[in-house]
Parts: C-alpha cells; sequence; structure tokens
C-alpha cells in the first residue's frame, strides 16, 4: 500500500515506524469553530510501551485521543493502528472515556457495564452466556471490583466507577489500550489499582496510552511522554522528552519556574 | 361489564380493538423504553405531531387520482413521509445550526402541527371532504375498526419489536456511553436514526386507536413507570412492554364497556394510573419506600447515638433517642442504661473501632463501601475476618457503663 499523502512536517506516511507503531497519527488537525484544537500533529506510539499524553488544560490532550478513535472528526490527517486504518482494526482498541460523560442514573448494573465491552464480539445476537459472565468477573477482579458486580453504577464512588471502566476495556482483549485522565479525581486506592492493571498490560506486551495530568509521576509511571500544547512539543522516552526545557515549552508561564525546577530535579 | 370486555366478550368490533391496542402498547412501551434511555423522549412529540400534514397531503392525492381518500394504507404512508421530513428538519436543526434540541422540536412540531390542521380544514370545505373523519387521527377513533386495521397494528408492532431485538445492544450502548460506542464502531447517528424510525413506526401504526397527540404518553410512561422497579435496562424494556400492552388492555375494555368514552385517552389514563402506582409502591426507588427508608434510618441514627452515648456516659438529651431506647428494653426512663443496655452499647462502641479499621484498609474496600455508622458488622464480615480485626485492636476494650 503506497500512501502519498504529504503532511506538513514534508513527512510521508510511508516513513519509518509507521507500519509498526500501535498507532501513528499524522497531520492531525482537529478544530471545534474556527479555533484549532489540535494543529498538525504527528505522534508515533512505541509497542509495548507507557505512553502519556501531557500538556496544559486545553492543550487538546483528550480531542488528540478522541480523533485517535474517530469520536471526533479531524479536519485533515490520518490514523492508523498498526499500519492500517482505524476502520478495520476497531476491535484491537479499547478506551476507557472520562467519567464526567456518563449519566450514573443509568439502569444497569457494574457487571453489565464489564459485559459491554463484549457487545461486539458477542454481535447483535448472539445470548450472554456463563463464559462471557465469567470472563467479566475476571476483568473485575484484575480491578478489584469482584464484589460490586451487582450494584448500580451510580451506587460506586467515583474511582470505583473508573476501575469498571477500565474492567469494560480489559473485557475486549485489545491490544492498545487508551484511558483519559483515568487518575483525575479518583482516591489513592483506585490510583494505584490502574497504574497495577496498566503494568501488567504492558508486561503482556499490550500498549498503553494514558492522558495524564499529574507531571509529579509521570517519570513513575510512563516510559514515554508526548507533550502537546496545540502543537506537538516533544515526544520521546521519559529522559529525554519530559525535561525542564519542553514543559516550558509546553506550559509557557502557567508552570511556576520553581515547579519545573523541582520536576527537573527530580528527574535528575 | 368491565368483566365482559376483559375477557374479551363484548362483540368483534371491542375484540378487535382490545388486541389491537395491546400489540400496540407492547411495541410503543419497548420502543419508547430506548428514547427514554437516550434521553429524547420529547422527540417523539414532534414526531407524532409531524404525521398530521401527511394525512391531509396524502387525503387530497388520492382524492384527486380518483381513489377513495379514505385508504388506511394511503393515509398511514403519508403520515410515515411527512413524519420522516419532520424528523429531517429537527435532525437538521440540532446537527447544522446552534439551536439546541428542546427549541428544535417546539419549532418543528408547531409548525407541522398548525399545517396539519390547515389542510384539515381546507378538506373540510372540499365537497368529498365532509365524511373523510381524518379528525379521527388527532384522538384516535375506534369505532369503525376494520380487521385489516387490526393487522396493520399486528404486523407493524411485530416488525417494531423484530428490529428492537435486533438492535437493543447497540441502542443500549448508545444510551449509556455514546463516545463509547463511537470508539467502538458502532455506528452511532445510523442507531439514533433507527431508534427514531421504529419510534415513527409506532406512532403512524398508533394512529388509528390513540392518535398523534397521545400517542407520546403510550412512548413515555410505561418506561418511566417500569424505571421504578428495576436497575437493568433490559428488565426496564420488558416491563414497560407489560406495563404498555396492559395500559392498552385494560384501557380498551374499559373504554368499550361504557357508551362515549373515548378509547385513546382512557388508555392513556390506565397507564398513568400504572405510573402512580410505580411512583408511590414501588420498591427501592418509589416514595413511599423512600419516606419509609428515611423514617427507619433516623430511628437506626438515634439508636446508635444513644447506644454510643451509653457507653461513653454522656448525657442524653433527644427525646426521640430516649423513647426509642426505652421501647428497646435499653434503658429506664430516667436515662439509665439497664443491663441488656449496657452489653448493647459496649458492642456499639466496638463495632465503631472495628469499622475504623475495615475503613482504612484496601481488602475490605467492598464492606467498607457498605459503612454507614450504623450497620452491625457481622452483615458485612465473617466471624474470622472479625475476629482478624479484633487481634489488630488488641485485647477486649474496657467499657465505662
Amino acid at each position: 500500500m503506497t500512501l502519498e499523502l504529504a503532511t506538513t512536517q514534508g513527512q510521508t506516511l510511508t516513513d519509518s515506524g509507521i507500519e509498526n507503531s500501535p498507532l501513528a497519527i499524522r497531520g492531525l488537525t482537529v478544530s471545534y469553530g474556527q479555533k484549532p484544537a489540535v494543529f498538525s500533529v504527528d505522534m508515533t506510539v512505541q509497542p509495548g510501551a507507557m505512553t502519556a499524553i501531557i500538556g496544559p488544560n486545553g492543550a487538546g490532550k483528550s480531542t488528540l485521543l478522541k480523533a485517535a478513535l474517530g469520536i471526533v472528526k479531524p479536519l485533515s490527517g490520518q490514523v492508523q493502528v498498526f499500519g492500517l486504518p482505524l476502520e478495520h482494526q476497531r476491535a484491537r482498541i479499547a478506551y476507557v472515556p472520562q467519567r464526567a460523560s456518563i449519566d450514573w442514573d443509568f439502569p444497569t448494573r457494574v457487571i453489565d457495564v464489564v459485559l459491554m465491552g463484549l457487545y461486539r464480539e458477542l454481535g447483535l445476537l448472539r445470548r450472554i452466556r456463563g463464559g462471557h459472565r465469567k470472563r467479566a468477573m475476571e476483568c473485575l477482579a484484575r480491578v478489584g471490583m469482584q464484589d460490586f458486580a451487582k450494584r448500580q453504577i451510580g451506587q460506586l464512588s467515583g474511582g470505583q466507577q473508573q476501575r469498571v471502566f477500565l474492567a469494560r476495556a480489559l473485557a475486549q482483549a485489545a491490544d492498545i489500550y487508551l484511558l483519559d485522565e483515568p487518575f483525575a479525581g479518583v482516591d489513592a486506592a483506585t490510583e494505584k489499582a490502574i497504574i497495577s492493571v496498566l503494568k501488567s498490560l504492558r508486561a503482556e506486551g499490550k500498549t498503553v496510552v494514558v492522558v495524564h495530568h499529574d507531571l509529579a509521576t509521570v517519570a513513575d509511571y510512563f516510559d514515554n511522554v508526548f507533550l502537546i500544547n496545540t502543537r506537538k512539543i516533544a515526544e520521546g522516552p521519559v529522559a529525554e522528552a519530559f525535561t525542564a526545557d519542553t514543559l516550558q515549552a509546553a506550559y509557557g508561564g502557567r508552570l511556576a519556574t520553581a515547579q519545573v525546577d523541582q520536576l527537573a530535579r527530580a528527574l535528575g | 361489564m368491565l368483566w365482559d370486555a376483559l375477557s374479551l366478550q363484548l362483540g368483534y368490533n371491542a375484540t378487535l380493538v382490545a388486541i389491537g391496542a395491546t400489540l400496540l402498547g407492547i411495541a410503543a412501551g419497548v420502543t419508547g423504553t430506548f428514547l427514554f434511555l437516550r434521553k429524547r423522549a420529547l422527540v417523539s412529540d414532534a414526531v407524532s405531531h409531524a404525521t398530521l400534514p401527511g394525512v391531509g397531503l396524502a387525503f387530497i392525492v388520492m382524492v384527486a387520482l380518483g381513489g377513495d381518500g379514505r385508504n388506511l394504507i394511503g393515509l398511514l404512508a403519508g403520515s410515515a413521509l411527512s413524519a420522516t421530513a419532520g424528523l429531517m428538519c429537527l435532525s437538521w436543526l440540532t446537527r447544522r445550526t446552534r439551536l439546541a434540541e428542546d427549541a428544535a422540536i417546539g419549532a418543528v412540531l408547531s409548525v407541522f402541527f398548525g399545517f396539519g390542521i390547515v389542510l384539515l380544514t381546507v378538506i373540510q370545505t372540499m365537497g368529498s371532504g365532509r365524511q373523510a373523519g381524518l379528525e379521527g387521527f388527532l384522538l384516535g377513533s375506534t369505532a369503525g375498526m376494520l380487521f385489516s386495521d387490526a393487522m396493520i397494528i399486528a404486523i407493524g408492532g411485530a416488525l417494531t419489536l423484530a428490529v428492537i431485538l435486533l438492535l437493543r445492544r447497540p441502542m443500549t450502548l448508545v444510551a449509556f456511553d455514546p463516545e463509547f460506542a463511537v470508539a467502538r464502531g458502532v455506528p452511532v447517528h445510523r442507531v439514533d436514526l433507527a431508534m427514531m424510525g421504529l419510534v415513527m413506526a409506532v406512532t403512524v401504526v398508533g394512529l388509528k386507536i390513540v392518535g398523534l397527540i397521545l400517542i407520546v404518553a403510550l412512548l413515555i410512561i410505561p418506561p418511566v413507570a417500569a424505571r421504578f422497579w428495576s436497575e437493568r435496562s433490559d428488565r426496564v424494556v420488558l416491563l414497560a412492554g407489560v406495563f404498555g400492552g396492559l395500559s392498552g388492555y385494560v384501557g380498551a375494555a374499559i373504554s368499550a364497556s361504557a357508551p362515549n368514552l373515548p378509547t385513546g385517552p382512557i388508555i392513556v389514563l390506565v397507564g398513568f394510573a400504572l405510573f402512580a402506582v410505580s411512583l408511590l409502591l414501588a420498591p427501592g426507588r418509589g416514595v413511599l419506600a423512600a419516606v419509609l427508608r428515611h423514617l427507619r434510618f433516623q430511628r437506626r441514627v438515634h439508636l446508635r447515638q444513644g447506644l454510643l452515648a451509653l457507653a461513653q456516659g454522656h448525657p442524653i438529651y433527644e427525646r426521640l433517642t430516649l423513647r426509642l431506647l426505652r421501647r428497646a428494653g435499653l434503658a429506664r426512663a430516667d436515662g439509665v442504661a439497664t443491663d441488656e443496655g449496657r452489653a448493647r452499647a459496649a458492642k456499639a462502641l466496638r463495632d465503631e473501632r472495628r469499622w475504623e479499621i475495615v475503613r482504612g484498609d484496601l481488602a475490605h474496600e467492598a464492606a467498607a463501601a457498605l459503612y454507614d455508622g450504623l450497620r452491625d458488622i457481622e452483615t458485612v464480615l465473617t466471624r474470622d475476618q472479625i475476629s482478624e480485626i479484633d487481634r489488630r485492636i488488641g485485647g477486649p476494650q474496657e467499657v465505662r457503663a
């Protein structure tokens, strides 16, 4: 397959890495109205690693993720998953959305939410059987929520809801996991549970991409970072791309100098 | 008389109407649930009002072509076409302009309905229009219902249910979490269109019995009544079908059992009665259950506070607390604990300490989530777990009486 579309960076889609990358984005621009939220961004996610998408509020982090999933329509640019267009690879991507977008009074139990992760596999008519329920329970157990299976989702705390969503993503048995701010407003127990599940996914060779806002934990949790502020600022291993300079470039004056220094010291 | 009607012994027409109304109610209740879960219940109101110009235009066209303007299939086809036009207007307004859906619904509903009324008035003045009886489509008219009319409802209802069986998963997913649905490759827009198509089918099929003004009630009331009884969407769907069918059947029977009772409005009122019963009596979400729960909870809080006060030797000022303690034989009239009261108080204090441990320990997270400051710890933990916790607390606590 020859792809001739050239991006603004002058690279073509046949460039290195794209065939092997679990998620490759080229020349992506997304705009709400006349103001681009993401402008001409290239991203090449490394396989079997954990990548954090980092940037200030309104920098287009979530938009980038949603465009990668086809939830928002880009003005231009391409997304490829394992070298093929997104449409052919839906089954290989799992997504954990932000909690805020959900009606928690919806009549559904925890186990039903996890089973939604299997809908694609179940198709339109196949019945849900014991085997499916068992798999859903295993996914709940991985996030420590097996005792909550029968509760209505609105009865859970925010962190527990987030873990149920992660369990739903696990049920898909995908190869790449995209999470939108999974640590926003959750308790310490949830953060621990989520990060340990993500690390175990990495150990299985899966790829994990997380929109993340807590700069202090980046070096602890992630292998790679992708810094964005409408445009791409830096991309690469934490040691190279997550530096005082790139942070300054991404956050500008929004990050106090003391904060940057502190992070830089923490990074050595 | 009513019994005769309920057992379908009130003649041919009444039986046809009862069967038709039941099938319509089932289809409307089931379809309406997905609409309700998607939070677009009012769209059905716009769809139903948008059928009217189609009815009028179809009549005029059929008469102009030299046919019988009252052919039901023709009229329903016309109503489906204009409902589609209304839906497209609505969809365009909300997607392409900044108009919010509620405003767009108001605009589409009133304009289409107004146009329909104009057409009906024009038809009244036409020579062949006087006997058209098109006003029957406003509130339904079952007097002259034919076997073929009932068949149309049966077939339409069955097709609707078949499509819902096929689309129940995508429709549930889209209603619960549309973004996740897109990410999974579910064509959300097309699922929404299909849902609207179903609503339109129910509306068109229901024109003859309930009429376009009240069909929205049959789409919305059964689901909201059903919602009171279950926390599971699949059960809400089934129950809404049952409620809808029951409304149709009982409503048709009541209206047949007395002269001059309009079928459609009676069906809606029966649906409302089911809703009122659900609202009041449903366990869990019902109003009565909520009040009782609150009162019971208040008593438990007072009793617990009283016990803890006894355990720590604090005075009790609340009258309700004292009365509850006295009635349970835990305290004397002067507020001094009885023997049993002392024992229970010591236990309450000890449970407090145990709960503290449980809530601070991640291994007990599910149990800790049940903590409400009142629950006996034995109801959430096994005896082994409790003795493990007691070991952590250390020897029996001294409790001052």
